[in-house]
Parts: structure tokens; sequence; C-alpha cells
């Protein structure tokens, strides 16, 4: 009886401490932020419960965006090597092919109307400032118009899922910035270009699932401004799936032994079980004559 | 030259020319432990044990690691953590232990303290001690720094500046330490020197002189009671195993020892596999970048008390700088323990809660060290610069005031 109150006040000792080093002191060091958004809810430019129409949005797609924008699953190939693509632009501009799988639609259709405040980016591009993003604002179309693009490139947005669909909505959501050597991926815009455009290079992903941890990323890539104030990344408006699948691909990269991990613990956890009621027993059979 | 005779069996053989019979004897079968002891007596086998674990895994770690700037952490978080079998499997394990051998120790220490087992003949079991805690810390160090991330970097560029402070030699001793101006891949090799020789041959060393400084005294016991051993031996080996206040250390210490370490095996699995952020901070994910300094930079958590003690001082108090004062706080810190087999001026060998003065001194020791502990975390501004100041004025005093705390119970105790 006497060993376990021992054992009670070294457990409630050691408790107080790792609360105070690890929950609390996390707590004071990153305060929660806003809950991610996943509706975005702060844009509001464009009604989105416009029915779309597609065959309309595909013209308007053919005569506002393919001259920057390649979209390889309509045919339209990229004209540019990337490096032309970023030296011409700042940032190799994104192939719009799986634009509709991949961006929130409330999201896409404020995008197109005025990209900078999509984005949250209105600190590095401020109204009449010496910088401007790449892309114009279409807010001069109607809302009915957007929509329909925005139903055309959902139309055309391939259907990919499991493994696939993690690599692919990485590429295509951050690996024109973010290299992941770890992955063997490497950024479509060159180290030199993206410097330039962003002001920093843009890190190296392979590790970002174990030094920002799952439930960070979930808030930084919804909103980089919330977490990281002033940060040149913008917000890019993946859904919730989307974002859940480029997580998925940040662990597959960074913690590719997780799986292999959980069950070789639960397994040496038995065996160390059955070795510490062993040694019990022998301790008591051992005890009983000294006793 | 001894005769011999031919020898009847291996056993005889090897007997003959190593003694083995006298060996076992005196290291196992009749190497007395006293029965009145709970399972915090387990605890320099678990350390034992720890050791051992990280010596193995160290060696299997030591087999793909490559100490270079440009190497180190790719070599770590790729190589060892992705494509070598098992590899993360030995990182954890290393990692983990690293932390909760730290963990041990201190209970170790603070259960030394709680039963005064530092005294009344066994000082140098606890000088040896507590050169094992500065060697192990030596050890901690010089491994936080291998996997060259961002917190590696940057401790190692926070706790290495700190000997700046030492007047005359403090500035060139930083650089005789580095290797450099700044920490740099000469920093890294030699710390990388360090950790896989010459401080483990120096712990390994201090293990032997701790073991053996137990041999002339013998282990204290949970009441503090002296006994003649031999007498109480002759009783064990003459058959009156219940009546002795004795009992071999094999097989009947080891085994209770087993039991304890079964359990908290079971306890240090679980942290390897399923919780072991704690020893494996997030920010160390990052590669070392000397141009970009973490928000927050703090040590490992049990180096987090005397980082406190240093960092408690951060104003100017008679002409002399909050540096200095910290500086000055931080060497007493790290020497003062070594010394407390004479601060305390009690003869009383007894747990804390029997001694009328010291029990207060030993459970205020704790409650400060906590605190310490929890504040040498947080950043240091507004409310938390003023309790980290007032936990390191309190350390500082507890140390000071416990000659006349003891001497004032030896008095009221009569010297008992």
């Amino acid at each position: 009886m006497k060993e376990f109150k021992i054992l009670a006040i070294i457990a409630a000792l050691v408790g107080i401490t790792y609360y105070g080093i690890e929950p609390y002191a996390h707590h004071v060091m990153h305060p929660e932020v806003k809950a991610a958004d996943f509706a975005f809810e702060d844009l509001k430019n464009v009604d989105t419960s416009l029915a779309g129409n597609v065959d309309n949005g595909k013209v308007l797609v053919e005569a506002n965006c393919i001259a920057c924008h390649s979209i390889e699953k309509a045919g339209h190939l990229q004209i540019m090597s990337n490096a032309d693509a970023a030296a011409a632009y700042g940032v190799v501009p994104p192939d719009l092919s799986s634009s509709g799988r991949i961006y929130d639609k409330n999201y896409l259709a404020n995008f197109i109307f005025d990209p900078v405040s999509a984005m949250h980016l209105s600190h590095k591009y401020p109204v009449g400032g010496a910088k401007a993003f790449p892309m114009p604002a279409y807010n001069w179309m109607q809302p009915q118009e957007i929509m329909d693009v925005v139903a055309y490139l959902q139309s055309i947005a391939p259907k990919v899922a499991g493994k696939d669909a993690h690599k692919e909505t990485y590429a295509a959501a951050c690996g024109r910035c973010h290299s992941m050597s770890y992955a063997k991926f490497e950024a479509t815009t060159s180290k030199d270009a993206i410097k330039a455009y962003m002001g920093a290079t843009p890190p190296d992903l392979s590790q970002y699932i174990k030094s920002r941890k799952e439930h960070y990323l979930h808030g930084f890539i919804n909103d980089p401004q919330l977490l990281l104030a002033g940060t040149s990344m913008p917000r890019v408006g993946l859904s919730e799936k989307a974002q859940e699948e480029v997580i998925a691909y940040m662990e597959e990269t960074g913690d590719s032994k997780k799986a292999e991990r959980e069950s070789v613990g639960l397994w040496v956890m038995l065996y160390t079980f059955v070795f510490a009621i062993l040694a019990y027993l022998w301790k008591r059979k051992i005890w009983s004559e000294v006793h | 030259m001894a005769e011999f005779k031919q020898a009847d069996s291996m056993y005889e053989w090897f007997d003959q020319r190593l003694g083995i019979d006298k060996f076992l004897k005196v290291m196992m079968t009749e190497y007395w432990i006293p029965k009145n002891i709970n399972f915090l007596w387990a605890m320099g086998v678990l350390l034992t044990v720890m050791f051992t674990i990280l010596v193995v895994s160290g060696i299997f770690l030591l087999m793909y690691y490559k100490p270079d700037v440009n190497m180190a952490f790719d070599s770590v978080n790729y190589t060892i953590m992705q494509e070598v079998g098992y590899g993360w499997l030995f990182r954890h394990i290393h990692a983990v232990g690293a932390s909760v051998v730290f963990l041990v120790i201190y209970i170790h220490m603070f259960t030394g303290i709680y039963y005064g087992s530092y005294k009344k003949g066994r000082e140098m079991i606890w000088i040896s001690g507590m050169l094992l805690f500065v060697l192990f810390s030596a050890e901690g160090f010089s491994g936080y720094m291998l996997p060259w991330g961002q917190m590696s970097y940057w401790a190692a560029y926070v706790i290495t500046e700190i000997f700046g402070g030492i007047p005359l030699i403090g500035g060139d001793l930083v650089v005789w330490i580095r290797g450099n101006f700044y920490v740099s891949d000469s920093t890294l090799t030699r710390f990388f020197m360090l950790h896989v020789l010459l401080v483990p041959l120096a712990i390994i060393g201090a293990i032997v002189l701790h073991f053996y400084a137990l041999r002339f005294p013998h282990v204290n016991n949970e009441a503090g009671e002296f006994f003649d051993f031999d007498k109480e031996s002759e009783k064990y080996l003459a058959g009156d195993k219940k009546n002795s206040k004795v009992v071999p250390f094999w097989p009947v210490f080891l085994s209770k020892d087993f039991f304890v370490l079964g359990f908290f095996l079971l306890f240090f699995f679980y942290l390897v596999f399923f919780h072991y952020d704690f020893a494996m901070d997030p920010v160390n994910f990052d590669k070392a970048d000397g141009l970009k300094t973490p928000a927050h930079i703090y040590p490992e958590w049990y180096f987090l008390w005397s980082y406190e003690v240093l960092r408690g001082f951060f104003f100017e108090i008679a002409g002399i700088s909050g540096k200095s004062l910290g500086l000055i706080a931080f060497a007493f810190a790290q020497g003062v323990f070594f010394v407390l087999p004479w601060l305390d001026r009690s003869p009383m060998v007894k747990p804390a809660n029997q001694r009328p003065y010291f029990k207060y001194w030993f459970w205020f020791l704790i409650a400060d060290l906590i605190v310490l502990t929890i504040f040498g975390k947080l950043p240091p501004t507004g409310a938390n610069a003023w309790v980290g100041f007032a936990s390191s004025i309190t350390f500082l005093m507890l140390f000071i005031t416990l000659p006349f705390i003891t001497r004032a119970e030896a008095k009221k105790v009569g010297g008992k």
C-alpha cells in the first residue's frame, strides 16, 4: 500500500511538471486562432447559388484564360517552358485541369472576381501599389458568367482518388512554389525565380508534417495570415477534402513509417507486458522465502 | 605460480583461471542489500538498463549518421527515419530514452535526498552520482546538437554563449568550445566526438566508481537504520532468511528490480511509439538556419530548472549586470548539489518526513524546482520574468539556509 502511495506522489509531481512544460507551454506559445473556414464565408462578391452553364463556361475560358493558363485535360498544353513562364509571370501559372476539383466553389468564383482579396494578399498587393498580382481581377464579368466558368472547370476535372489524388493535389496546389525533396518532388518555379517573386524562398515541405504537425497545417493552409501574419503565402482556397489530401501527401512523405510504428508499438508493448507479469510472479515466489 | 590440478569440467577450468565462483559470490549471490526497501531502490538498475539501451540504439544510429552540417539533418530525418529498416525505431528509442533517463535520474537523486543517503559514510556514493549527473547532462546536450535542426543549433548557440560571461577568458573560451566564431561544422564534429566517445567513456568510468562506492558504506534502507551487514548476512546464509535484514543482490534484489523494470519499460515503450513529441521537439524538424532565430528557444525539459536560474536574474543589482548574476547563480546551481552532504548539518539519517525541519526544506525544494522547470519553458515576459526571479532566489536561499535549518534540527533531536 505504501508503495502505491509513493507511486501516486511521483505520478502527481511528474504529471504537474508535464502539464506545465507541454500542453500549457504549448498553449501559451501558440494561442488558438479562429477555426478553419472551408466555406470561405468572408467572400461574398459572387452569388454562388446561380447554376453554371458548362458550354458557356467553355467559351469564356477559351476566350479569357488560356492565353496564360494551360489546361492539359482539355487539350490546351503549356506553351512556354517553366523557366520562361516564371520569367514572364514571376511564378509559373497554374494548369487549370484540376482547379474544379481541388478548390472550394465559393473560393474559386470569388478568386476569379478578385484574386488578391480572395488570397488575403492585400498587404502585398495594395490597390494602386507598385506591384500588381500577375492575374487581373475579372470583376467586370457577370456573376452568371463566373459561375459558368466554375461549372466548366468542375466538369473537366479528372476523378482521382487515393494516393494518386494526394500527390496530384499537392502538385497542383503547392508544387509551383514548394519542393518536397524527400519525395523527389521539385517545385515547377525555379528557386531563384520564386525567391524574386515571393521575397523569400518557400520552404521545402518534406518534414513539415513533423515540424508543424497536422493541427497547425489544418489551420495554416486554410488561412496562412491567421497564424503567420504578413506571410507571402496566399490563402489557396482548397476544399476540406483537397486539403486533407495535401496533408496526407505530406504525411506519406515526412512520416512514411507511421503505420509500421503503430503496429510494431502494440506488439512491443504486449511483449513487455508479458515480461512484466512474469517478472512479478517470479518476484513473488522469490520474496515469499525471505518475508 | 599456483599449482593447477587437472580440471574435471569446463566450469572448473574457467574457475581455476578466473575465479568465477568467488567472483559471482562477491558480485551477485553474496552482495548484500537491505531488505527494508521499496521500489525506489530499483532506479539504479533501471538506469543501468537505460544506459545500455542508449548505447545499443546509439551504435545502430552511428552506422548511418553523418556528422557534417550539409548531411546531418537528412541523414537523421531521411536515411535513418525513412530508408533504413527500423532506423526510426532506434532513433525513437534513443531520443525518448535520453529524455526518460533524466526522469529516472531525478527520481534516483531525490530518493537519495529524501532518505538522507548521502551522508555518514555515503558521501562518495553521492559525489560519484552527481558526477554521473553532470556527465549525462553533457551527453544529452552534445547529442541534442547532432540532428542539426533549428533547436539543435540555437540551443547550442545559447548554451555555448553562456561561457562568454566568464571574466577574462570568456570570449576566447566560447571560440575554443565552438572551434569557430559561430556554431558551425567544427562545432558539430567536436560535439559528435564528445557524444560518441569521450563522454560515454567517462560515464562508464563514473558508473564503475559509483558501484564501487556502494560497497563499503552499503545501500541505505527505508528507515535509515544502521546495522551490522556481516552479522545479518551470516544469519541469511545460515538459513534464517526471514529474520535477516539483508537479501542477496541475486536473485532476491534483482527479482524485484526486474518486476519494476517490466512496468517501467511498458511506460517507456508507450512513449517511444505513441507519445514522443516531448522528447523530439517539432521545431527540431526544421533544418538548422543560422539566419532564422526561432520564436522561442528553450532547452530540453531536464535542463529547464537550471536554465531558469540562469535567466531569472534579468536586471542589474548593485552594479552587477543581470547576465553576470544569472551566470553566478547558474554556476552555484550546478555545483551546490555536490556539497549537499556538508550542507546538511543534521546527523539524522531518516526519511525526510521523520525529520522535523528537513521535511519542509525537501518539499519546498521540489516545489521550487517544478516552478523553475515550468517557467523555464515559458516566454520570460511580464509576470513570468518575476516568477522566474522569485523562484531563482528561492532556490539559492534554500541551499544557503540549509546548514542553519539542519543545525537547528540537530539541536532539537539531540544528535540522534
